[in-house]
């Protein structure tokens, strides 16, 4: 269909995304790639001299960076399970027949729409603050001494609430799916007397792995990169709790100066990322062929 | 469904849902109703501050003491401005990679996404260097230009899988008849792409309303958006319960509604097409 001259005319249409696409990729990186090999901190008012792997030497053998990545597992695959779990769930039950659908629905998935600054500050504060929050309220209402979460359990607050904003975003995709479900192969099964466990087990978990898969990895890539929750509510501590690989850098660069440790550990947290989104695209790819 | 579903568990199906809605909900309906008492109502324990006087005290404050309608403004102008630019830039991309694919097409797609998954904070020093050095640095200009670029590869993927739906033959057809291609993109194909434009500017206003990772690095006051300001309310000194409360739901609410009227292109748009 396309002639000579529209693919020409395609060419031109294209071009300006890829030129700043690889612009915006290679440039930044490229220069991150430069300073980690410099012994650069802004503090100290000296040229910039070579440094070879001493950044990476630095910020690998750094005590904090092993903590970092269990930190930021912890955080990935914590909110994974329970928004996994617990949207399969929800999505099984906002799937059955019942009044108010389309307002359960929009209850459910608001908190996706919440900038992650006011999720971070709203739980921090009038829930999870041991003196006014809601938490402490109802614990001295029971006669029980108000627990400071995040002093107490810092990593697992932060979990819970990273998995409060994603819930939504799992049983929203897994409610699509479901939906789309064969409702007479269904009906077929369980005429051929097919319990209600087997039907789930072999109707719906099967149905269903697409659409985990999607939502495990897109989820993947925006947790790796939690930063703003983290900022406002504990500032990667107490201690170094809740540090996690960004934040590592961020501390590293922004706060710190030092610009080229910075930009090590920068590479580092890419080429990580990097592993994971490998599988990612090939997911994706797949599912741009089906 | 020749199935019947009795009242009994139909009835006991809409009040188990309806409570885990009304659970999942209720921070967010929480902080709207702290929003309507003073600072000092505000910490009392649950019932006593709903049962304190409402008033709109604290929606005044934000406005005068902290200028809430700037923050307000730009993030309106950078989410709405990088959804803008972004799909000035990326339609005729998608148009072209949905209408003249070539072989390298699916490749090209896969590689914009890519850059999705570059992590910020590997590129956080270049960029935060650079607007320094180019004055950038807490500019709406410079936000905006950042988040075109993290707008466009998902801008692209979705126009494209919209793009895909609509039946060339029809193009072919004007083709035909002798429309010019800049007719048949303007006469043809805008039309019938509209709705897919549409859900791809709301997801993305709403992407870039919530982003906070460059708007906390790259704003401190004049171009900061919301993202920030509410970061403000972070510190210990600046911490007043009514008024971040106000703060939260006037941040929040555009967005929200957005958000209700998107869910259907939101699976799509966030699945990049892999589920409908």
């Amino acid at each position: 269909m396309a002639t000579q001259h529209s693919r020409i005319a395609a060419r031109f249409m294209v071009a300006p995304s890829v030129v700043l696409l690889f612009l915006w990729m290679i440039v930044p990186l490229v220069t991150t790639i430069y300073f980690s090999f410099l012994d650069y901190k802004l503090l100290v008012p000296k040229p910039s001299t070579w440094a070879g792997f001493d950044n990476y030497y630095y910020f690998l053998t750094d005590r904090t960076f092993i903590a970092s990545i269990l930190h930021t597992l912890a955080i990935v695959l914590g909110v994974l399970f329970i928004t996994v779990v617990g949207g399969i769930l929800l999505a099984l039950l906002m799937n059955m027949p019942f009044w108010g659908q389309g307002i359960v629905r929009v209850l459910v998935i608001a908190p996706f729409f919440v900038m992650p600054t006011v999720s971070a500050l709203v739980w921090k504060n009038m829930f999870m603050n041991p003196v006014n929050g809601m938490f402490a309220h109802i614990a001295k209402g029971l006669g029980l001494q108000p627990f400071d979460f995040l002093s107490q359990a810092p990593l697992l607050s932060i979990i819970g609430i990273v998995a409060w904003q994603w819930l939504p975003f799992a049983t929203l995709i897994l409610l699509t799916s479901l939906q789309s479900l064969d409702g007479e192969q269904q009906e077929a099964a369980e005429m051929d007397g097919a319990s209600v466990l087997s039907r789930f087990f072999y109707l719906t978990v099967p149905h269903l792995t697409r659409a985990v898969t999607v939502v495990i990895l897109i989820q993947t890539i925006f947790l790796l990169a939690v930063f703003a929750e983290i900022f406002v509510t504990t500032s990667g501590g107490p201690g170094t709790a809740t540090t996690t690989i960004s934040y590592l850098v961020y501390i590293q660069s922004l706060v710190k100066y030092d610009v080229g440790a910075g930009s090590a550990g920068g590479i580092i947290a890419v080429i990580l990322a990097n592993i994971v989104a490998f599988f990612a695209m090939r997911m994706i790819g797949k599912n741009l062929d089906a | 469904m020749a199935r019947s579903t009795t009242t009994n568990s139909k009835v006991i199906v809409t009040i188990g849902a309806w409570l885990v809605g009304f659970l999942i909900f209720f921070p967010i309906l929480w902080i709207f109703l702290m929003s309507f008492h003073t600072e000092g109502d505000a910490i009392k324990s649950p019932f006593a501050m709903l049962a304190s006087p409402w008033t709109t005290e604290a929606y005044q404050a934000v406005q005068t003491q902290n200028g809430y309608g700037k923050f307000f403004m730009n993030s309106v102008v950078i989410s709405v401005g990088s959804t803008v630019l972004a799909l000035i830039i990326g339609i005729p991309a998608a148009w072209s990679m949905a209408f003249v694919p070539g072989k390298k097409t699916k490749d090209l797609l896969m590689w914009m996404l890519s850059t999705k998954m570059m992590p910020a904070v590997g590129v956080l020093i270049p960029m935060y260097l650079g607007f320094k050095v180019t004055g950038l640095l807490d500019t709406r200009t410079g936000l905006v230009a950042i988040g075109t670029l993290i707008n466009l590869p998902i801008v692209i993927w979705m126009l494209y899988t919209y793009f895909k739906e609509i039946p060339g033959e029809i193009l072919e057809a004007a083709r035909m008849d002798g429309a010019s291609l800049s007719s048949e993109i303007l006469y043809v194909l805008t039309p019938m792409a509209l709705p897919g434009i549409a859900s791809t500017l709301l997801l993305n206003v709403i992407l870039s309303w919530n982003e906070a990772f460059w708007s906390l690095q790259l704003t401190t006051s004049d171009a900061a958006p919301l993202t920030q300001f509410i970061a403000s309310f972070s510190a210990p000194e600046g911490l007043f319960y009514a008024k971040l409360s106000a703060a939260s739901t006037m941040a929040i609410a555009p967005i929200l509604i957005m958000g209700w009227f998107s869910q259907k292109q939101l699976v799509r748009g966030l699945t990049f097409g892999a589920v409908k």
